[in-house]
């Protein structure tokens, strides 16, 4: 039994509706599929990943940051172990790199002791501390001028994209239903309990709701009622730099933290770039992802701290990401008002590292509300391989390319990305519909070009997959055009990929 | 897996790789082969559709695909090898070259020289820091030329291009063209980077304002673009304060510069000059790598490409010659270094020097404008060889023929531009390498 993905019409019922197609959301709903419901996640944007969960460090927390007892310290010790086994069978690239808090001095070196034996309380495996020269060896890049570190073995990066989309299709393939542009405007609560949920895209009755909206899940509770928590949006920015300066970092760096944030990180990604940032600047507007002059400067001196020798000229992209804070903790639970409404919310860092886990502590936060669950038979944990042409050795690459030609063509130059793998990526149960949402998926346009090359092609791909006029195509969200019409020739003629 | 050899290998069937090619073919290279990943030759020429190519390499107006397809009618008369939507994934040392594509799948090719020829790559916004978000709308000038030149898409209706490279000032002309309003183009640098002929056919002609000294801010738009903030710059491109304006638009295209695209020499081990961004080369345009020449824009970035079709022909002779055995070989290379006033000098060194070679010809570019200059040769120190130039821009090559006799036994040289004292003649007709 196979659900749907895509913008098309609600079903008139589901047991539960999951709202937010986060990261969160997506975990949520593949966890529920294990179960005999019917499941539907609704996401207001036309993919799944294009909020907090598109922009954010893509790092599985090795978890001595959170107070031992909160949700925080619980669920990013159990993610990070959860991702270990569920990354490789869902398509989740993920590299157990390890992770060090450098400290500057004595002070930071207390701190790093004290960040220790928190992550011992929280059952983080292998912490150890580094003197200066062992941390040098480790990371030759890093400031001399520094006093030691902490180690945490099971600190790991992630692609955050690929996480969302690997939970969302698994979800897919188990049954669910994600439909997207289906913004919530309305939830029906009848003697304090829920029974629908209306959308732009129609109502939906059910009895069970899992706010997992991220920066909106403050504004979707108040819409039942529940005026429990407020988010506030906290903005991060980032500097992402070309792979020909991966070596610069071998594991992820923090500095040592201060009250407000983790501070600003240099850290490799999964697919051999490497990032700074993020800052942390709250902010009003749900939906501000600028970057600003003074915040980039900002993150530019903050991580020259940790590594002095940055390679500013190989900087290829700078994004913002928000995070949805509530407070110190997660929201988890159910709604102290409105019954069969459940959070999710306020999932801030280290919530990439929490997904899964938050997908496990959900159902029973949903079971304890009421909701009847009955093991379901035959639900598959894992999504087929998709063969990354790139990542393959040349015997391995011929083959491909004679089994589908299309293999053999190279659309991104820059990632080596070939045709049929963004054509796979757009003909997936969680498919792609945008050229971000291609790019999130299988790199296309990701690299140092910027799409500058493959930019059009891709759209061209996504039209004639789609079967839509390459007028209708969009980079990301519900209005985001590309292309008009030239006057002189009009929509009616395709492109070349 | 198919192997195949040759004597000669293009990468790319540009105007580079092309010219390289049939300079390889006519120099006695016998199995010549172009690799092309798009599914004609011709490169970026095919998607310039306006006039202005050719004056000097054929003496006649003609646009970029006319430029083009008199060297494709070139190549179809040759007996050179062509393969189209072919990808070459490594080009290893030795010669070793895997390919890869739809109809002949992964194919590997021992070829005793190699022409880099791959071209460049533009500038995007990430790369210069632009704060802001990230809406649609936003596109390099060459992805919007392609886009509305070789597919029929307009990006726009409402534009502002950030940046006064060639492209841009092209594009700003062809977008009027299309019925778009163009508002202005803004620049950093307190000079122009294009061409002034393009300053005045593609913005003087339909009024379009260039903005120089300006700097774009911040982009605003969730969903597309809907405008810019722009502010004056001094002259360490300093933000000035309170100088800040917007302007609405739907598109903003940029042409901020352009990359030689080396990521094959960089991972073959290639030396490469930090400001050119392209391959350390010797008179005969051989890399540091034996047997790997380079040529065209993934050398360093031309403003004509009647000069990328002349070097590509060094490059194609000198790798016919190596394939032969008879590229001289051995001798210590001599550095050539870009002094005072001079950006960038191609080549960077140079191999012992032929007997009977009369002339080595550089390509330079300005660090900055100037009026009427003098081209210096330093020789170990001593100034060698001098000549006038009656103006010089960042955005124009100079070309310059340095007689063997100046350049002597010195080991070090290096060129600069000084001011010219009083009235400058006129520039000197240059002639043809020997």
């Amino acid at each position: 039994m196979t659900g749907t993905f895509g913008a098309g019409p609600l079903p008139a019922t589901a047991d539960v509706v999951v709202i937010g197609g986060g990261v969160v959301g997506c975990a949520i709903a593949r966890e529920l599929t294990r179960f005999e419901l019917s499941v539907l996640l609704i996401e207001r944007a036309p993919d799944v990943a294009t909020g907090t969960s598109k922009a954010n460090s893509g790092i599985l927390h090795a978890g001595f940051d959170a107070d031992p007892g909160t949700w925080k310290a619980k669920l990013n010790v159990r993610g990070a172990r959860l991702y270990a086994d569920l990354a490789e069978g869902l398509g989740i690239p993920r590299k157990a790199t390890g992770s060090l808090v450098v400290a500057k001095d004595a002070g930071q070196m207390d701190t790093v002791a004290d960040l220790r034996q928190r992550g011992r309380d929280n059952g983080v495996p292998g912490l150890e501390i580094w003197n200066r020269d062992r941390l040098l060896a480790h990371e030759p890049n890093v400031s001399p001028e520094v006093a030691g570190a902490l180690w945490a073995p099971s600190g790991a990066i992630v692609c955050p994209f690929l996480a969302t989309v690997g939970f969302a299709e698994n979800a897919i393939r188990n049954g669910a239903r994600i439909v997207t542009e289906c913004a919530v405007t309305g939830i029906d609560v009848v003697g304090g309990a829920i029974t629908a949920v209306c959308t732009t895209r129609g109502r939906v009755a059910t009895r069970f709701v899992v706010n997992a909206a991220g920066l909106h899940s403050g504004a979707v509770a108040r819409l039942a009622g529940d005026d429990s928590f407020t988010i506030r949006p906290r903005r991060g920015e980032y500097i992402l730099f070309d792979r020909s300066v991966g070596q610069l970092v071998n594991t992820v760096l923090f500095p040592t933290p201060d009250k407000v944030s983790k501070g600003i990180l240099v850290a490799p990604t999964v697919h051999g770039n490497v990032f700074i940032g993020p800052d942390a600047v709250d902010i009003d507007d749900p939906d501000d992802r600028e970057t600003t002059a003074g915040g980039l400067a900002g993150i530019v001196a903050g991580a020259r701290r940790i590594v002095p020798a940055l390679p500013l000229g190989t900087a290829i992209t700078e994004f913002a990401g928000l995070r949805a804070a509530a407070g110190k903790d997660f929201v988890i639970g159910p709604s102290p008002v409105t019954r069969g409404l459940v959070h999710a919310a306020g999932i801030q860092s280290p919530g990439l590292t929490s997904a899964p886990a938050i997908g496990e502590a959900m159902v029973e936060v949903l079971a304890e509300a009421g909701l009847k669950l009955r093991p379901r038979a035959g639900f598959v944990p894992v999504n087929p391989a998709k063969p990354r042409f790139h990542d393959l050795d040349r015997p391995a690459q011929a083959a491909l390319v004679a089994a589908d030609p299309l293999y053999g063509r190279v659309i991104c130059r820059c990632e080596t990305i070939t045709e049929a793998e963004i054509v796979a990526a757009i003909l997936s149960p969680c498919g792609a519909r945008t050229v971000d949402g291609v790019k999130r998926r299988v790199r296309a346009g990701a690299g140092r070009c910027q799409g500058g090359f493959c930019g059009p092609r891709v759209t061209a791909i996504l039209a004639r997959e789609l079967g839509i006029p390459v007028t209708a195509v969009r980079k990301d969200s519900a209005d985001s055009w590309l292309f008009l019409p030239r006057a002189d020739i009009g929509a009616a003629e395709g492109i070349h990929a | 897996m198919r192997e195949l050899s040759y004597d000669v290998v293009a990468i790319g069937g540009g105007p580079a790789g092309m010219a390289a090619a049939l300079a390889a073919r006519e120099a006695g290279a016998e199995r010549v082969l172009i690799i092309e990943r798009d599914r004609e030759l011709g490169g970026i020429l095919q998607q310039c559709i306006h006039n202005g190519f050719g004056l000097r390499r054929f003496e006649e107006e003609l646009t970029g695909p006319g430029y083009a397809h008199r060297y494709i009618e070139m190549v179809r008369n040759s007996d050179i090898d062509v393969w189209l939507d072919t990808t070459v994934l490594a080009a290893e040392p030795g010669g070793v070259i895997t390919s890869v594509s739809p109809q002949a799948g992964l194919q590997v090719v021992r070829a005793t020289s190699v022409v880099y020829a791959m071209g460049c790559r533009e500038r995007t916004r990430g790369a210069i820091r632009t704060p802001g978000s990230r809406p649609a709308g936003v596109f390099t000038a060459g992805a919007a030329q392609r886009m509305v030149n070789m597919e029929g898409y307009l990006p726009g209706k409402e534009v502002v291009i950030v940046g006064s490279g060639d492209i841009g000032l092209i594009m700003a002309r062809r977008m009027t063209f299309e019925g778009a309003k163009v508002k202005a183009v803004f620049e950093i640098m307190p000079y122009s980077n294009g061409l002034t002929r393009n300053i005045v056919q593609c913005l003087e002609d339909f009024g379009i304002p260039l903005y120089l000294g300006h700097s774009v801010t911040a982009i605003h738009g969730k969903d597309r673009v809907t405008g810019i903030t722009v502010s004056q710059v001094n002259e360490k491109l300093e933000i000035v304060p309170d100088t800040a304006f917007d302007v609405a638009c739907d598109c903003v295209l940029l042409s901020v510069g352009l990359i030689p695209e080396n990521e094959l020499g960089r991972a073959a081990g290639l030396m490469l000059d930090p400001i050119t961004g392209g391959a350390l080369v010797d008179q005969f345009r051989q890399t540091s790598l034996p047997g790997f020449f380079a040529a065209g824009n993934v050398l360093h970035v031309h403003d004509l490409v009647d000069w990328v079709s002349e070097e590509a022909a060094i490059a194609g002779r000198s790798a016919a010659r190596h394939a032969r055995g008879e590229l001289p070989e051995g001798g210590a290379a001599r550095q050539v270094a870009a002094g005072e006033g001079i950006r960038t000098v191609v080549p960077q060194r140079l191999s012992p020097l032929e007997p009977g070679k009369m002339s080595v010809r550089f390509y330079f570019r300005a660090a900055r404008p100037m009026g009427a200059s003098l081209l210096q040769l330093y020789a170990d120190g001593e100034l060698a060889f001098e000549r006038k130039l009656r103006i010089v821009k960042p955005s124009e090559m100079i070309v310059a023929d340095i007689p063997v006799r100046k350049i002597g036994a010195a080991t070090k040289l290096e060129f600069r531009l000084a001011p010219a004292p009083g009235k400058a003649e006129t520039e000197e007709e240059i002639g043809e390498e020997a």
